[in-house]
């Protein structure tokens, strides 16, 4: 694509129209990165008195790390929850809206405001529901038999922070898919329908496909979501617990680092969540930008 | 193969609009049917009702013996292909033909018979592995063409297929459609907007104005006998010239000059006088003409379009190209070559209906 370049007199005049962006991230983004990379290399006595150089001391110990390796784990199966909750329930509600001729914008509005609500407030309205004494999903899960109690059990405690993040997460995820279901022509769905293919062959053999670059998106910019977004949701329900089992990275981060004060091996954490961010993002604009087209 | 049989078929959107009304059509095996109007006619949901893609509110649609009315588009036994080919972008060219015979379960050797005799036949061959997107519009009208004919369907349906492509390979495409159709013998129903394509496809045309018929017949037929103003205006080009005259006796008044008809008056008073550019012709000194008085003109190359004022009517008249041009012309015309509708409704005042036989088969300007 051609953009129309602008040529300025002065040269100082860009620099300083960029300026606010440039300070912006320079001090509430590259500062504090580098900041926690110095800080990853450190080694802090009890009282913050003293610092010591370590090297790669707090990676290597990291990794030796059992709670360190569990909080992989469940980061693991949590943003893999989350991604394919959020992604196929939003799917759906596209899907089911882009059918609806008159009201879809009305369905539209509804199914995007959880997008408004706070991470914290969402979580607490989740803990509310899922309370195990005063909650009414506990409540009604009785009459099926199973009682629920995510401050004991893991497993429930998993499945609460992967409900309230994906529910925050539908929104974004409807609007894509809704504008990607706009942009395939509806005559291909009607030549699928004339080729003998039923609504459900239709959708997953030539709707589908087209949404392919849509889906990879989201599946990136989910997965990124899972990782590094949701601290307000587990902090407000689960807090990492019961026996660390909802204790994801980005939340390890701040226990580590801001309860337990061990700055050092916190900071290490940050670096590596960096790391990872940068190769999704990287996957993002460079392999799925360019492979997934047809 | 198949007949089709469209009885008083009606369509009315929810909310009230309607866009089809009461339209009867009985369409012979193997026939060639061009649905043709300006846009907006109903033309095209006609066809997509016949397709099923569009529910039909009223009357019944028959393909063969059976009413399809509530039958889904794939039972029906139909092809369409779309004004925007609809080719199925993540899938190579065999995929998109192989799609339709897949879904039928149709065994794998059926498949690969079907598919390299359409590739054959629309000579595709060498795009099979290609991406729709690789191709160029003439090459993926052809690929749609075929994932029609692989098919071996009873009835093609084309909407408007031939109006994203540029204008010479609409000439060379229109030319194929006409020889795959008479070779497969598969009755076919066209929609387009465009008159030429219509009268040189059509085994029968059905002009549609306003959601109803305003006329259905051979080309020639439409075209030497108009049904109304609005057929004898739209086909044809350049096309018919249209005003109004009164008729007195065996006379004919334009504005204000006057001629005799010979006997070919119909009726009296008010009329809306229909005649060709091509049947109008330089007046000799000692005729009985129209007064002209030249505008401007247009170079066809073959012949000479010369636009000008009868009274105070427009007018459009097609010389020989070497003809001397005057401000101030006298045209004369042949009384049997006039066309004459009623002054209110616009249509065709019967009696006059020129014999075909007797005339030059004029071929419409391009």
């Amino acid at each position: 694509m051609q953009t129309k370049r602008t040529v300025f007199q002065s040269r100082v005049l860009p620099y300083f129209l960029l300026a606010p962006q440039l300070i912006i991230t320079l001090i509430f983004f590259v500062w504090p990165a580098a900041q926690a990379i110095r800080q990853s290399f450190l080694r802090q006595d009890p009282f913050g008195l003293k610092e010591t150089f370590v090297w790669f001391a707090n990676y290597t110990r990291l990794l030796d790390d059992p709670d360190y390796l569990n909080a992989l784990g469940a980061t693991f199966v949590f943003s893999v929850g989350v991604t394919v909750l959020s992604m196929s329930l939003s799917l759906m509600f596209a899907v089911c809206v882009n059918r609806v001729l008159r009201s879809g914008r009305f369905y539209t509005t509804l199914l995007v405001w959880p997008y408004a609500v706070a991470p914290a407030a969402a979580g607490l309205l989740w803990w509310f529901m899922f309370n195990p004494s005063i909650g009414i999903i506990p409540y009604l899960l009785t009459f099926v038999g199973y009682e629920w109690n995510h401050r004991l059990h893991t497993g429930d405690a998993m499945v609460l922070i992967i409900i309230a993040a994906a529910w925050k997460q539908i929104s974004y995820n409807f609007l894509f898919f809704v504008a990607g279901l706009q942009s395939v022509p509806q005559s291909l769905t009607e030549a699928a329908a004339i080729d003998g293919a039923g609504p459900f062959k239709r959708f997953w053999t030539v709707v589908f496909p087209l949404l392919s670059p849509t889906t990879f998106f989201l599946a990136v910019i989910n997965i990124t979501y899972a990782m590094f977004d949701t601290f307000g949701i587990v902090d407000a329900t689960t807090s990492g617990g019961p026996s660390q089992s909802t204790n994801i990275l980005v939340y390890k981060v701040y226990a580590d680092g801001f309860i337990g004060l061990n700055l050092g091996p916190s900071a290490a954490q940050s670096v590596i969540l960096m790391l990872i961010v940068v190769v999704l993002t990287v996957v993002q604009f460079r392999w799925i930008e360019r492979k997934v087209q047809y | 193969m198949a007949s089709i049989d469209v009885e008083s078929v009606g369509k009315v959107y929810t909310g009230g609009v309607r866009a089809v009304s009461d339209i009867k059509l009985n369409i012979a095996d193997g026939e060639f049917i061009v649905l043709v109007g300006p846009s907006g006619c109903g033309k095209s949901t006609l066809l997509r009702m016949i397709a099923g893609l569009e529910t039909i509110s009223e009357g019944e649609v028959k393909i063969g013996s059976r009413t399809v009315n509530n039958m889904e588009p794939a039972d029906r036994d139909i092809a369409m292909v779309f004004q925007n080919y609809a080719l199925y972008p993540h899938m190579t060219v065999r995929q998109n033909l192989e799609y339709g015979l897949k879904n039928r379960k149709t065994p794998k050797a059926e498949i690969d018979t079907r598919v390299a005799e359409a590739a054959r036949m629309l000579e595709i061959g060498q795009y099979l592995e290609r991406k729709p997107r690789a191709l160029s519009g003439g090459q993926r009208q052809r690929v749609a063409m075929g994932r029609a004919i692989v098919r071996k369907p009873a009835v093609f349906l084309f909407d408007e297929p031939l109006s994203n492509l540029d204008a010479k390979l609409r000439v060379s495409m229109r030319g194929e459609i006409k020889r795959l159709q008479r070779r497969l013998g598969t009755t076919s129903i066209y929609v387009t907007h465009d008159q030429l394509e219509a009268m040189t496809l059509a085994d029968r045309l059905v002009v549609l104005n306003g959601g109803k018929v305003e006329q259905i017949g051979a080309p020639l037929e439409v075209y030497h006998a108009p049904a109304s103003t609005f057929v004898a205006s739209f086909i044809g080009s350049p096309a018919m010239n249209l005003v109004k005259g009164e008729l007195h006796g065996d006379k004919l008044a334009i504005g204000p000059s006057m001629i005799g008809l010979n006997g070919f008056a119909p009726t009296s008073g008010a009329v809306t006088v229909g005649f060709r550019a091509e049947d109008m012709r330089i007046a000799r000194a000692d005729e009985e003409a129209l007064p002209f008085r030249l505008e401007y003109t247009e170079e066809l190359g073959s012949q000479r379009l010369i636009h000008g004022m009868i009274g105070d009517q427009l007018a459009t008249a097609a010389v020989a190209p070497d003809a001397e041009l005057s401000p101030e012309m006298r045209l004369a015309i042949d009384p049997k070559r006039l066309h004459f509708f009623a002054a209110d409704t616009g249509k065709r005042l019967p009696g006059q209906v020129p014999a075909q036989a007797k005339l030059a088969p004029a071929e419409p300007v391009i």
